[in-house]
């Protein structure tokens, strides 16, 4: 909606020359050397431009820990908050400003544990902003105590005889709180990293990207074997939507599901391809189904679980005060004087 | 022939029963009638803890005082002169408080065995001469009231809910009232049907009662007091603070946003703001309280008049926001309507005992301008005053009210929009030299809305340099951040008006107060004065930064007592800031002062001396 004086009438700037450069703060990048926030950071900037949006309506809003030094890095709007609460920060921003570009970065620890909540809740009302988290499996900054992925017996400097409680699933969670764009990628598939981007950027809601990030210092190597050359074909599947879930160096293996919902491994070769499992983005259910698959047992999907279409909370918000307006309207002095009477 | 009727000049009254009995809005009709019929007044609704508690049980008690007048009202008075009770209990847990030879009146219906073994009585009071100092009244109500309406088809249940009806229009003949307003209210609230009728034959057989029972022999009569010609209406304090807020849009021309989250006694102040839409307010019913107030600070990054609305419980949870919201330098406005602690606490009781949280109760040197209403009514200017400063100097403001202050109401000259200074407002956009921790001379930094091209910029809960906002770690920068930050708030008061010393401007004994307290301490200042006595009162508006004046204003009175509802937190700062020999008058019962218990205490200090 249109905001009056004391609001800036802007014009905004062309999009269409916008490069990397754009988007590149003066700012000296503090993350340790090999970490895999680099590569994350170069892939938004690379991304970003292309998005035809000006630069001067993003807003980048962060928590606490080491993802979330991510918005000085960027020559954008930005807040570096406390920890947790971007995603309400970010809640408040799109609400009264919804046509801007918000963006929530986040961690495993920020976004699962302190701001397990604001997680929960922001999904659930589909507000209008995309949110990244940087999924290291550790606490980097408050240097390597476990963090709520991090898989059971995980041993950490708070857990010299290994963690004793469950690791959650990000994605899963996303999708039990309703998120309506839910994907998963990782830090050095730069490609794919890139596509899943443009895809959460284009949707119209809460858009929910976990990123595999590789913690060189505290956790190095959590997911090698998703990365590796030699092992990753085997260990992750590919999600497209239409398509059938196959993977292995010649995808020659394949997922199906049998009548009681239980998945297996199968060699492509030896079933009809019509009985493998066909990804649909828009199935709630098997989104669900497809976020449970683990290791050793099964490989790890990445790419887009669900993307479906629903009104936003910024949207539906914006949408009653247009209705409500459109009706008679008090004024303030009006409501001062309802009920009031004269004393001669 | 028509009774006798008895001009007195103060009334107060309480109106006691069950949760369920509806005697919050008998209260509420008996004010606004009060109102219309030219008294001062001033009311205390008192709940029940419990939503619905087991009925006839003392838990489920629900209280509303009325006090009311032909001379000035300050409070809802001390002790009642009249007590309605609807039960048992209603009697039991009012009793101790209505007036050596009040009067009584006790609906006989309800003092049935099981009420009276509920409420722990085990005789009927009435009959056991216990209430032999009061003048007791018995009357049928339940019972009467089904009588008045027995030719309505109303079911059992619903047709003794009417009670309450009866009871008020026996009170507004006891009263001399007119039921016309009540009767258009009923008329507008349920229109033709079945209940509208049953409730007007309920008020009107109550009022015929009184006009020709035996029982009384002859009512009251209370004049007009002499209220300067104007406009006025009721107004109790959350709304006044809403309204307070949608002024404040107004005066700014900002859009008003409240993140909030449903917390006794605040809650109403969203439900009143959640309704307009229609003037742009966008209300945010947040996930807990932190997210409340991190969705506010969001939308005063993003331009908003951004607001929360909490208690004490809430205010101890936003802490660390509050702190981002201190470091970031945005504006922001946070209402704690105070109830009794700690912790849960009493919820639905009153009391100050947040002032040294507003002022201390965050992480590192965190100071913010903290100011305080005085009644319903200045609630509606306390929010207006706060959120120009927080517009004008960048800054969070903490907004203290209370539960008393939320839920009475008093008679209020309803504001000229017209007249009210508007709240300046200058958003940043032009991108020459632009630096966002740049500051004019109030030390606020310029208000740069995300969505301006040319003036992206980063903010966080690091600490900065000054100028630049960059993170930095250097020594001197952050010594002279903590001080910047301290002398932001310091310059609020450069820009007070003089302080207003009510009384002479010297004398024996200044009784200082804040907040709810004002009403007692100004009856309790002004009935020692009539007295002879040199005593003057100075309520604060603002309690950090203390207006400039304040400490000199202290120094021309031999003694100073300061009364609050707390065990002495104000007191605290003005002896350790104008070393002066402050005496503490500390209640902390989840009620407010009596008028009378100022006096006492005033006599105390004076009588010491």
């Amino acid at each position: 909606m249109q905001r009056h004086a004391p609001y800036p009438q802007i014009e905004h700037t062309d999009p269409s020359d916008q490069t990397r450069k754009d988007f590149t703060s003066d700012q000296e990048v503090r993350w340790c050397p090999g970490c895999g926030d680099y590569s994350i950071l170069a892939q938004v900037q690379r991304i970003l431009p292309s998005f035809g949006i000006p630069r001067e309506k993003y807003v980048f809003v962060s928590g606490i820990g080491c993802s979330s030094r991510f918005p000085y890095y960027m020559q954008t709007y930005g807040i570096h908050s406390i920890h947790g609460r971007a995603p309400a920060i970010a809640t408040g921003i799109k609400s009264v400003s919804p046509e801007l570009s918000v963006w929530v970065i986040t961690g495993d620890g920020d976004g699962l544990s302190i701001g397990g909540n604001h997680f929960l809740h922001v999904m659930r009302r589909n507000v209008d902003i995309k949110m990244l988290m940087f999924n290291n499996q550790i606490y980097g900054l408050t240097k390597g105590q476990y963090s709520p992925t991090s898989p059971l017996g995980k041993k950490a400097k708070s857990t010299p005889m290994g963690s004793v409680d469950y690791p959650v699933d990000p994605v899963s969670i996303a999708l039990g709180s309703g998120a309506t764009f839910v994907a998963r990628t990782l830090d050095v598939n730069v490609k794919h990293l890139q596509a899943v981007l443009a895809r959460a950027a284009a949707h119209k809601g809460t858009a929910f990207v976990e990123i595999y990030q590789n913690c060189n210092i505290f956790n190095d190597g959590a997911f090698v074997q998703l990365t590796d050359k030699d092992t990753k074909s085997d260990q992750t599947v590919e999600l497209e939507h239409g398509k059938p879930l196959r993977f292995g160096k010649k995808l020659e293996k394949g997922i199906t599901f049998d009548a009681q919902l239980r998945p297996s491994v199968v060699d492509a070769a030896d079933v009809d391809e019509s009985t493998l499992y066909v990804h649909d983005e828009g199935s709630e259910i098997s989104a669900l189904m497809l976020s449970r698959l683990k290791s050793p047992d099964f490989p790890r999907p990445i790419g887009v679980f669900r993307a479906v279409e629903r009104p936003s909370y910024d949207g539906m918000l914006e949408d009653q005060v247009k209705q409500a307006q459109k009706g008679s309207r008090p004024t303030v002095q009006e409501l001062l004087d309802d009920g009031a009477w004269t004393v001669e | 022939m028509s009774k006798a009727v008895e001009t007195v000049s103060t009334v107060a009254i309480r109106f006691a029963g069950d949760s369920g009995d509806g005697m919050q809005l008998t209260g509420t009709q008996f004010t606004d009638t009060t109102a219309l019929a030219g008294n001062d007044l001033a009311t205390f609704p008192d709940f029940p803890a419990e939503i619905r508690a087991p009925a006839g049980t003392l838990a489920g008690v629900s209280g509303f005082q009325i006090n009311f007048s032909s001379a000035a009202v300050f409070t809802p008075g001390d002790a009642p002169d009249v007590l309605i009770a609807m039960n048992p209990a209603a009697l039991r847990a009012n009793l101790g408080d209505l007036k050596q030879g009040g009067m009584l009146i006790l609906n006989t219906e309800a003092f049935n065995k099981k009420n009276l073994q509920r409420a722990g009585y085990g005789a009927n009071p009435a009959d056991d001469g216990s209430l032999k100092n009061y003048k007791v009244f018995q009357a049928d109500i339940t019972g009467m009231t089904l009588k008045s309406i027995e030719e309505l088809k109303l079911n059992n249940r619903a047709a003794v809910r009417c009670k309450n009806f009866f009871a008020l229009g026996l009170v507004y003949w006891l009263y001399n009232r007119s039921m016309e307003h009540t009767v258009e209210w009923v008329r507008q609230k349920f229109g033709e049907g079945e209940l509208a009728e049953a409730n007007l034959r309920a008020l009107k057989a109550g009022y015929n009662f009184g006009e020709t029972t035996e029982l009384f022999d002859h009512n009251y009569e209370v004049e007009k007091a002499p209220i300067a010609a104007g406009r006025y209406r009721n107004i109790a304090g959350n709304e006044a603070l809403g309204l307070g807020l949608l002024a404040a849009a107004e005066l700014s021309g900002l859009e008003l946003f409240l993140g909030t989250y449903p917390i006794t006694p605040a809650s109403d102040i969203l439900h009143f703001l959640a309704r307009f839409r229609n003037l742009g307010v966008k209300t945010f019913q947040a996930e807990d309280e932190i997210a409340a107030v991190c969705a506010a600070l969001g939308a005063a990054y993003a331009g908003s008049l951004a607001i929360t609305t909490t208690s004490g419980p809430g205010v101890a949870l936003k802490a660390e926001a509050i702190g981002l919201g201190v470091m970031l330098e945005l504006p922001l406005v946070i209402c704690n309507v105070q109830r009794a602690g700690p912790s849960t606490g009493m919820p639905t009781k009153t009391e100050q005992a947040d002032l040294l949280q507003a002022l201390y109760g965050r992480n590192g040197e965190c100071p913010l301008p903290v100011i305080a209403a005085r009644s319903p009514g200045d609630a509606f200017y306390a929010a207006i005053e706060a959120c120009r400063i927080a517009v004008k100097h960048m800054i969070p403001v903490m907004l203290l009210t209370d539960g008393f202050i939320a839920n009475s109401a008093e008679p209020w000259a309803v504001p000229d929009m017209s007249s009210l200074d508007p709240i300046e407002v200058s958003f940043r956009t032009d991108p020459t030299g632009f630096a966002p921790y740049s500051r004019d001379d109030r030390l606020a930094r310029p208000w740069a809305l995300p969505g301006v091209p040319g003036l992206e910029h980063r903010i966080g809960g690091l600490e900065k340099e000054n100028i630049s906002g960059n993170i930095s770690y250097d020594p001197q920068n952050h010594e002279l951040m903590c001080k910047l930050r301290a002398e932001r708030v310091q310059r609020v008061a450069d820009e007070l008006p003089p302080t207003e010393v009510f009384g002479d401007d010297s004398g024996d004994l200044l009784v200082l107060g804040w907040g709810c307290t004002f009403g007692a301490i100004r009856g309790g200042v002004e009935a020692m004065r009539e007295r002879g006595h040199k005593v003057s009162h100075v309520h604060l508006r603002h309690l950090s930064p203390l207006p400039n004046d304040l400490g000199e204003i202290l120094r021309r009175f031999d003694r100073v007592l300061l009364p609050e509802l707390n065990l002495g937190q104000l007191v605290k700062l003005i002896r350790e800031r104008y070393l002066v020999d402050a005496k503490s008058y500390p209640k902390i019962q989840g009620q407010p002062f009596k008028e009378s218990e100022i006096v006492e205490a005033i006599k105390a200090q004076l009588e010491a001396h």
